[in-house]
């Protein structure tokens, strides 16, 4: 299986890059092919949309076209990049006033013939979980996770139609099928505050230090996550009352490290609430 | 929390409640004040206007009120609201579209860091095609004249190679920078 792979402006060369390089490690073992959408750009998110209409439409147009071209499905693991360029494409076949503007305002032709999928839900939906399964070489036994959804893998559901709305299961059975102990938790799909985080620190910190609570609250040790901004959210923002800040992992971390990938190690040197020592507590690196 | 009184509709403008209705297409005449958006609201605690309050002001046509509400801005566009509206009201298009409005009217925000930092975040990509993660901070930093109470986080994720020091390299900033000058100008 090919996709055309967008990976957006963090995980290429930012603040998530071990996703980025989670993400490859995974697929290569899963055989799923990724090819870089040439030249991509910023999707915008979420600054473009919220301000601009035409403007948030477009810069995430031009990547869908570039994809076309590539006859591909795209595939991505940024969620607020998967929830723009999956609207885009929702607009497109919805608003006839934009179905018209577009490829002017991009220079490019677009006829929105691919889908665009979060690879949570390729990974998930494309294999069969035995399959999954029979590619663990070191098992993430009895590890408590609480997985957790955030916003734009399940919402708005008229755009991503992907997993339940209110109590997703995808990341829960994957981590079950890594030998994770994976959560009944209320906060799955809770905010984090998104962007607010550079000019509302006080609002950041209280969404993720509640979502910790609520993990916590389980018996989690720690917190699996599909999205950049809600990594860079609960790892640096967490203000624990009292107890220690929860590590954070990306659900594609625990998933290589379970597959037994080389590099596991480097890709968690990079958290600022360090997983190593629950890792390692439990012999899994 | 109290259902404003229609009488309010002597003092309001309703070009200003129809031009939302048109301009976002949100089904905003359905909503029938259940208040479902502002229970599920994450960050409803923080606003001036409770989410179902600004709907209603919007439909009464209280444009001042609305256009230099701290909502518009605190929203995080999380989107729980328009995910369990039952009456399928998109609620973040109405926000869009008044944050829009906003800016166009040059309304002055009770919360005037968040529009430095939505323009800050789009002149990086106008710039580079891509976000520049760690110039977008410093220049939003200086711009908001807050350097210092976000320093020791800067520093860990500096040390931890969070950041990417040189800017993306891309090669079509041009086209990019085409789209922003075509999307200059509102839509017609």
């Amino acid at each position: 299986m090919k996709y055309a792979y967008y990976p957006g402006c963090s995980m290429e060369s930012g603040t998530a890059k071990e996703y980025d390089q989670s993400v490859k490690a995974v697929c290569q073992t899963l055989g799923l092919e990724l090819e870089e959408i040439p030249d991509w750009n910023c999707c915008g998110a979420s600054s473009g949309h919220c301000t601009n209409f035409r403007l948030g439409h477009a810069l995430a147009a031009r990547n869908l076209a570039l994809a076309e071209r590539m006859d591909m499905d795209i595939a991505l693991g940024c969620p607020a990049c998967y929830q723009r360029l999956k609207g885009t494409r929702h607009e497109f076949n919805e608003n006839a006033q934009l179905r018209e503007e577009l490829p002017d305002l991009i220079c490019m032709p677009y006829q929105a013939t691919h889908d665009v999928r979060h690879l949570l839900d390729i990974i998930y939906s494309d294999f069969d979980i035995e399959e999954i399964r029979a590619k663990v070489t070191r098992p993430l036994t009895g590890l408590k996770l609480a997985c957790y959804y955030g916003c734009f893998i399940v919402r708005p559901p008229k755009v991503v139609q992907f997993d339940d709305l209110e109590n997703p299961q995808s990341m829960d059975i994957l981590m079950g099928a890594l030998g994770a102990e994976p959560l009944d938790w209320s906060a799955k799909v809770d905010c984090c505050g998104g962007s607010l985080s550079l000019t509302k620190r006080d609002i950041v910190a209280k969404l993720v230090s509640d979502i910790a609570d609520a993990a916590r609250g389980v018996g989690a040790e720690a917190i699996v996550t599909a999205c950049p901004l809600c990594m860079a959210n609960l790892d640096t923002r967490q203000k624990p009352n009292g107890d220690k800040a929860l590590p954070i992992l990306y659900f594609t971390e625990l998933m290589g490290i379970a597959f037994g990938a080389a590099d596991g190690k480097g890709w968690l040197q990079k958290h600022l609430v360090s997983p190593v020592a629950l890792l390692a507590s439990r012999g899994i690196i | 929390m109290h259902l404003i009184s229609e009488r309010v509709q002597a003092t309001g403008d309703p070009a200003f409640s129809k031009k939302v209705k048109e301009v976002s297409q949100a089904g905003l005449e359905r909503c029938y004040q259940c208040q479902t958006c502002t229970l599920s609201c994450p960050v409803a605690y923080a606003m001036d206007l409770p989410p179902h309050q600004l709907l209603r002001m919007v439909h009464l046509g209280l444009k001042e009120q609305v256009l230099s509400s701290t909502t518009i801005w605190l929203c995080a566009t999380c989107e729980t609201c328009v995910a369990r509206c039952p009456q399928e009201v998109d609620i973040l298009r109405v926000m869009d579209t008044l944050k829009e409005m906003a800016l166009q009217e040059k309304v002055k925000s009770k919360e005037s860091f968040i529009p430095i930092f939505h323009n800050t975040f789009l002149e990086s990509i106008r710039i580079f095609g891509r976000q520049h993660e760690l110039s977008m901070v410093v220049l939003l930093k200086l711009r908001t004249r807050d350097l210092f109470s976000d320093l020791d986080f800067g520093i860990k994720m500096l040390l931890k190679g969070k950041f990417g020091i040189l800017p993306p390299k891309m090669q079509g900033t041009k086209e990019v920078k085409a789209i922003f000058e075509k999307t200059k100008e509102a839509a017609p």
